[in-house]
């Protein structure tokens, strides 16, 4: 019945077949997901995982960061194939070759960050791909102007199809986004994240539409981290875990707690070789650290061979808080002592300087310099070091990356082979290696098992033990609980760019940990 | 063995450079004579020196499109102030000339560095001021011998040791590029931010600094290149080295300059400025027209790009232990 109060004009229709009303009375699902498996070198990221989604359903995708989310979006939109495993729509098995082809069976995903075309109009980036032409092969933009404002309308957007995308808000680009999946007549839209970058009333907002979205029928599969728009929105809820479906059921039938319990409940099994070192002297202390929009009153001491461990979620200014103490954005107040020294970071080679190394998230984008050879590379954040008055002496930067490159086991050719031909694991141990060679005192490690295999990983824990051993301060970010729980011997929790708790090795359950970083501990008790 | 060799981009440019010269050479066997190829060089010694700071430019991911046009200001002003002072010594007025040269690209590099104006835009508008600023130094009349002192006009046909002083000036100017470039720690930093600014600024390096450098050197180096000129063509007005900038630029494409940042070395520069010299000056012996010449070197800009993008695309990573092993070509590590 609900199809029938479509309004949408004939000329989008895609070629699939809508559900018809034998489709409502049969409850075939929408989408059928069963046994899907994907696996990447070294890593498995989804394992026989299964979902189904109804017409006029919400379905909460839940799981921890790298549960595997973001590969099964990326597979129902096209993007990967899976190497086993069947997707139905409607009924129908279907394979996508493109994303366009999962566009046209319906499916559209709307993403945390929008990917739209910011000197366009909202016209055109509704239609982007698929404009309506005129007989004589040119753009028919006085139908594509009524369609956008139409679907616009529907949305109660406050946008003109004419209207420059760029001028427009985080949540009216959004609204552009459902309009343009809506003119795909997607029946199964999925939302990753929709809400990480809006504010309450916006919120709200898009409530009214996912509920107007599924009054027609349409299903929406809502990926969120926020439980309590979990336990507003959905109907019903499915989680992942390391890759694997580990439950689904009606929002109803379960608590906030259930489902932390089930996202990260697997006993630690993972051997994590923590070792114990003796603590020493206070290396860094950080008082009221803040900046004007990331983060605020961040305060902490390490000491050393201690291992920090820094939970949040994605987006609770982790590395933002390390970039500000590593001199890469500026800050608007606090103090950063090392060894009981004030120092002033205003660059980067002012905290290299003050002995801090950062290795960062991406390090490909962010530490790599694939041009450069390892020689290059390892040497050219101390190339102090190697210089005397401005000249290098390559034999003793050859020297350094030899017994650098041997203690890392980076496997290589030789020592002037150019990044860009190794490995991913090889290149990140060059990037590691490259901050060792500052000597430093401090030791920022962000995200460093993240998309690396089990054996790389445990390689990786080992050496932060030895390192610890030596005497290195470290801060470990991290988004997966158990690395972090295994190697930490404390840990520090953020939540929206603030530190909201902190707790000393084996104090706190995972549940605990994720709750807190979810911003719903106790310091939300109101909430 | 051979082909090993022929993959090797420099090698392959040094061979082309090599048949066309012979190829010249049995048409017209003149041309092989040491006086005719010590020619060649000394015409070509203002495009090693300017394809050499460009590439340092281009390097950080930047372009320095007014080097023509400071060439010809710096040449002009020399010529004026040679005129008004004639009893200035000529390494003075070669020393003058580079800072004249310098100060303009050191506008390029504030403008660049200081302000974060992308590079093409800067120096796209210094290409006309500085051409503009010409009209207004020198007016319209053009400067000739008569304006240039004998010492002045004598300073490139002068020799050290038999070589012309431009062939010594290009090598030291060449050898000064090499040893920064190779050697220094503010050469490494000029490859770092051109082969990944991020990293680059994690590590310390200040793109700002090096990008100051890269255009006051290009502006030395214009400054010195504009005094040459005009001394060696007895000449200076507005005009001068008229679009000469996209010869410049094509001398590093052609020599394997990435214009995408990070990549290039001096010897290749240096072939790619010898490959356009030698076109340039062989083919008018054997009577080939200039159109001619600039389908040519056209064609061989184009063919070096592909030639690149090959190179770039074919190498995979060496993730197989034989693949590492192969590389390392029994080299132990």
């Amino acid at each position: 019945m609900r199809w029938a109060s479509q309004r949408l004009s004939p000329t989008f229709v895609t070629p699939t077949p809508l559900p018809n009303l034998s489709v409502l009375m049969a409850p075939t699902p929408l989408l059928a997901v069963s046994s899907v498996s994907k696996s990447f070198p070294g890593v498995r990221a989804l394992h026989n995982v299964g979902l189904t989604l109804r017409a006029g359903e919400v379905m909460a995708l839940i799981g921890e960061n790298g549960a595997g989310k973001s590969t099964l979006v990326k597979i129902l939109t096209g993007i990967y194939t899976p190497d086993e495993g069947e997707v139905r729509v409607a009924g129908q098995p279907v394979t996508f070759a493109n994303p366009r082809a999962a566009w046209a069976s319906g499916i559209a995903a709307i993403h945390q960050e929008t990917v739209m075309f910011d000197d366009l109009s909202v016209a055109e980036n509704i239609f982007m791909g698929h404009m309506p032409m005129t007989p004589r092969g040119r753009v028919d933009w006085a139908t594509m102007k009524s369609k956008s404002a139409e679907l616009l309308g529907r949305l109660e957007a406050d946008s003109t199809p004419d209207t420059m995308l760029k001028r427009l808000g985080v949540a009216q680009k959004h609204l552009v986004e459902i309009a343009r999946a809506l003119s795909h007549d997607a029946r199964i839209i999925i939302m990753d994240e929709p809400t990480s970058a809006l504010s309450e009333r916006e919120i709200g907002e898009l409530y009214r539409i996912v509920e107007q979205l599924k009054a027609q029928g349409r299903a929406i599969l809502f990926i969120s981290h926020k439980f309590q728009e979990i336990f507003r929105i959905a109907d019903r809820w499915t989680c992942l875990r390391d890759g694997e479906q580990v439950g689904d059921g009606n929002i109803k039938d379960v608590t906030q707690a259930d489902l932390v319990k089930l996202m990260v409940g697997r006993p630690i099994d993972q051997a994590f070789p923590k070792r114990i070192v003796p603590i020493g002297d206070i290396v860094l202390d950080v008082e009221d650290m803040s900046n004007a929009t990331e983060f605020d009153g961040i305060s902490f001491k390490l000491r050393k061979g201690e291992i920090l461990g820094l939970y949040g979620l994605v987006g609770a200014g982790r590395s933002e808080t390390m970039m500000g103490l590593f001199g890469l954005t500026s800050l608007m107040r606090g103090t950063v002592r090392i060894e009981g020294q004030p120092i002033s970071i205003d660059s980067s080679s002012a905290a290299i300087a003050a002995g801090i190394a950062y290795v960062p998230e991406d390090r490909q984008g962010q530490g790599a310099v694939l041009p450069f050879g390892i020689r290059e590379n390892m040497t050219l954040a101390s190339l102090e070091e190697f210089a005397q008055r401005g000249t290098i002496s390559q034999a003793r930067e050859l020297d350094a990356t030899r017994s650098l490159g041997r203690r890392l086991a980076v496997k290589a050719a030789n020592w002037e082979q150019r990044l860009g031909e190794l490995s991913g694991g090889n290149q990140q141990k060059v990037v590691i290696g490259k901050w060792l060679a500052t000597k430093p005192r401090l030791l920022i490690l962000d995200e460093p098992t993240k998309g690396i295999d089990i054996g790389s990983k445990a390689a990786v824990h080992d050496f932060m033990g030895e390192l610890a051993g030596e005497g290195l301060a470290i801060i470990l970010v991290s988004s997966e609980l158990p690395e972090i729980m295994g190697m930490a011997d404390r840990i520090i929790v953020m939540h929206e760019g603030r530190i909201v708790t902190e707790f000393v090795r084996g104090a706190a359950t995972a549940e605990q940990i994720v709750s807190a970083a979810s911003g719903s501990g106790h310091s939300e008790a109101h909430a | 063995m051979m082909p090993a060799l022929l993959k090797n981009r420099d090698v392959l440019l040094a061979l082309i450079v090599a048949t066309l010269v012979l190829l010249v050479g049995l048409r017209a066997p003149v041309f092989l004579t040491a006086e005719s190829l010590v020619s060649v060089l000394t015409d070509t010694s203002f495009l090693f020196m300017l394809a050499l700071a460009q590439m340092a430019v281009i390097l950080t991911r930047g372009i320095d499109l007014s080097v023509a046009a400071n060439l010809a200001l710096s040449g002009v002003m020399v010529t004026l102030a040679a005129r008004s002072m004639p009893w200035l010594p000529i390494p003075v007025v070669l020393l003058l000339a580079i800072v004249i040269g310098a100060f303009f690209g050191a506008i390029n590099g504030a403008l660049i560095a200081g302000i974060g104006i992308p590079p093409i835009v800067v120096t796209l508008g210094t290409l006309s001021i500085y051409r503009g600023i010409i009209f207004v130094v020198a007016g319209p009349t053009w400067l000739t011998s008569k304006d240039m002192s004998t010492a002045f006009l004598d300073f490139p046909k002068s020799t050290l040791l038999g070589v012309p002083s431009l062939i010594v000036i290009a090598t030291t100017v060449a050898a000064a590029f090499a040893y920064l470039l190779s050697q220094t720690q503010t050469g490494r930093g000029i490859y770092a931010v051109g082969g990944n600014p991020v990293a680059a600024r994690y590590c310390g390096i200040d793109l700002s600094k090096q990008q100051f450098l890269v255009y006051t050197m290009s502006g030395a180096v214009s400054g010195l290149c504009g005094f040459l000129w005009a001394s060696r063509y007895g000449i200076a007005y507005t005009d001068l080295a008229y679009g000469y900038e996209l010869t410049v630029i094509a001398a590093c494409v052609i020599g394997g300059v990435s214009v995408a940042g990070g990549i290039g070395t001096v010897r290749g520069a240096l072939l790619g400025a010898l490959f356009l010299g030698v076109v340039v000056n062989a083919l008018p012996v054997i009577n080939v027209s200039p159109f001619w010449q600039m389908l040519i070197s056209g064609a061989v800009i184009l063919a070096a790009v592909v030639v690149n993008a090959r190179a770039e695309r074919r190498s995979g990573k060496l993730i197989l232990p034989e693949a590492r092993r192969a590389a390392a070509g029994g080299s132990a590590v």
